[in-house]
């Protein structure tokens, strides 16, 4: 097994140019003033980290599958509203949890199912079940935001372990969770290896399909979860309130070095790419540029690191 | 005109029998029937369905999802694929908004929008062919960038009320039929005749079955690739005008519904996601289909809410659609 991890696994030595583009975004946003390094404002930046770091982890496990998932925001929404429904009809948050758990994983099945069984496209699929979580999440709510929740839930939210806020404390332990999975589990080795070359791994006897499916399953469990940070921070569950929110997982991802294409990549960089967008956003909100601008700048700042990688990469390789 | 050795390669083999005869004109065929068999039922189940205002009205909605659809045809023919086209056309219908409103000629609008989308199609190409991105990635990551520019240029406000020469692209009549369906038959029927009888047209299919080949044969893939991506941006900003024509106001939300259909429409009209296989009258008639579940949605009473809902899964049922009838072309090629 050992042997054959090492030979699946792909480890590119050089540093991602998430880190030094990282690090000039956190200095310019230190320098800029605004009241950036104020102890609350940094005590934000872990809550508003917290939901994207969630979303990013699963993501970085399906890119590197060469897949990709533009339902997660839908989904999210979905399950918080589900979780929302049950807390609002009188169940305990584990009941609650575990309807939104449900409704994540179904998600993550059927987009997993579509993908590994058939072939298809990840990013059509997922646009499909874009489409119907956010019809499902219409559907249940009218379109209308769901409230009286009951204080459970904030409480939860606001409570600490260990001085560490909730929120902070569950998307760690889901970069905890991951990193175990991807790096010291047959299901790591099988990620690695269904991105790089699922046909041999297929040959080798190994059933791809399901591992395949269970990539995407895992993304609608943490899912699941997410809702819980989500619905208890506004203490309340809107229908659309995620969507949109693929994009920054997509590009924390992305920035992080993870690549569509040879099924390499490594988490640490995802949960750069999640601190560079998180101090970018937070920044320029304390610089009152509005999100849609934001958004401009994440695309921006994509488009510079990959074409650094790439130019890094053809200047290793020398002249083709 | 000298045609290239493999264009006239394709042509020769598209004009076999099985041509005449067989998949494309089945699969138009098949599209026919499925329109008939939804327009029986739903006459049947409302009053309302078959009277000629409303056969218009989804005609005229067919037409501007079709307008939408037809670059996305080209680009997925080509073996790519572009998911900026419905934000594409939200920003090219708010700056021809505010372009009209600020007194100037609504012709300089139209200018606006065409070229407003031809330019976010042309940076699709070049991201796509100049830094070798995934076709998915760079036209989601321009999907976003638009939107927000027009969330920007737009500051939440809406911008209504143009002269009426300008609303008569989307709302005027000739002979009683809306100007919006003469402008579908006009780029089916275009495009069509460029597809089939041009070697560019032959070259995109060529491209989109495989690309090295295509390469290989000596095709400028890049290039092509990268007029394909401005042409759907320049039909995002002729869907634009037409759009803001007929409903009279732009806002920044305006385009994000018209995603789904226009995916769903390409798809449903037979054209495979993979590359290299469909037609624009597919996509035609797969416009109707889609005009016709959401009018059918309206009339039955069915809330909006059910929307993305049903349009999701037409989508997904097109593509594993599209999966099966693929298999069964492989098995007979």
């Amino acid at each position: 097994m050992t042997a054959f991890a090492q030979r699946v696994r792909y480890r590119p030595r050089r540093l991602p140019a998430i880190v030094p583009i990282g690090i000039v975004v956190v200095a310019g946003a230190v320098l800029a003033g605004h009241g950036f390094a104020s102890p609350r404002n940094i005590g934000n930046l872990g809550l508003q980290a917290s939901v994207l770091l969630m979303l990013s982890m699963p993501m970085t496990l399906i890119i590197m599958s060469e897949g990709l998932d533009l339902s997660a925001g839908a989904v999210l929404s979905l399950c918080s509203v589900a979780m929302g429904l049950s807390l609002a009809a009188g169940h305990g948050i584990g009941v609650a949890l575990a309807v939104s758990l449900a409704a994540g994983l179904a998600f993550g099945v059927t987009n997993g199912a579509l993908v590994s069984l058939f072939g298809l496209p990840p990013f059509v699929v997922t646009l499909g079940t874009l489409g119907i979580a956010e019809g499902c999440a219409l559907v249940l709510t009218d379109g209308n935001a769901v409230s009286g929740l009951g204080a459970g839930i904030s409480t939860l939210y606001a409570s600490h372990y260990a001085g560490v806020p909730f929120p902070v404390a569950v998307a760690l332990a889901t970069w905890l969770v991951t990193h175990v999975l991807l790096y010291h589990t047959r299901f790591g080795n099988y990620v690695f290896a269904i991105g790089g070359n699922r046909d041999a791994l297929v040959l080798a006897g190994v059933p791809a399909w399901a591992w395949h499916i269970a990539i995407y399953a895992y993304g609608g469990l943490v899912s699941g979860v997410a809702a819980l940070l989500l619905t208890g921070r506004m203490n309340a569950a809107h229908p659309t309130v995620a969507i949109g929110m693929e994009f920054d997982a997509i590009a924390a991802v992305v920035l992080g070095g993870t690549s569509f294409e040879r099924g390499d990549g490594r988490l640490a960089g995802s949960v750069l790419g999640v601190a560079t967008i998180t101090v970018l956003r937070n920044a320029l909100d304390l610089l009152g540029v509005e999100s849609s601008l934001q958004v401009v700048a994440i695309g921006v700042l994509i488009m510079a690191v990959i074409v650094i990688d790439s130019a890094h990469s053809t200047w290793r390789a020398g002249p083709a | 005109m000298t045609p290239s050795p493999v264009a006239a390669g394709a042509r020769a083999a598209r004009a076999g029998w099985r041509h005449r005869l067989g998949a494309d004109n089945a699969t138009l065929a098949l599209r026919v029937a499925l329109i008939l068999a939804m327009a029986i039922g739903l006459a049947l189940s409302t009053d309302v369905f078959l009277t000629t205002t409303n056969v218009l009205n989804v005609l005229r909605q067919a037409s501007l999802l079709l307008l939408l659809a037809a670059g996305l045809t080209l680009v997925i023919l080509c073996g790519g694929f572009d998911l900026s086209v419905a934000s594409n056309l939200t920003l090219s219908a708010c700056l021809a908004a505010g372009v009209i409103k600020s007194g100037a000629s609504p012709w300089l609008g139209v200018a606006t929008a065409l070229a407003c989308g031809t330019c976010a199609g042309a940076l699709n190409g070049l991201a796509i062919t100049l830094l070798r991105l995934p076709a998915f990635l760079a036209t989601y990551a321009m999907l976003w960038i638009l939107q927000g520019l027009a969330f920007h240029y737009m500051g939440g406000q809406e911008i209504y009320g143009f002269p009426a020469a300008f609303r008569a692209l989307g709302t005027g009549r000739f002979l009683g039929v809306p100007v919006p369906v003469y402008l579908m038959g006009a780029v089916v029927a275009a495009g069509t005749l460029f597809l089939r009888n041009t070697n560019f047209g032959q070259e995109i299919y060529a491209i989109g079955a495989n690309p090295e080949a295509a390469r290989l044969s000596g095709i400028p893939v890049r290039r092509r690739q990268m007029l394909v991506y401005a042409l759907s941006g320049l039909m995002s900003g002729l869907a634009a005008v037409v759009y803001l024509a007929r409903v009279n106001a732009a806002d920044s939300g305006m385009g994000e519904p018209l995603l789904l259909p226009a995916i769903a429409a390409v798809l449903i009209g037979g054209t495979s996601l993979f590359g290299g296989a469909g037609s624009l009258a597919g996509t035609a008639l797969g416009s109707i289909i889609l005009a016709m579940v959401i009018n059918g949605m309206n009339l039955l009473d069915i809330k909006a809410q059910w929307q993305p809902l049903v349009v999701g899964a037409v989508l997904l049922a097109a593509v594993l659609v599209d999966l099966i009838g693929r298999g069964r072309r492989e098995r007979i090629g």
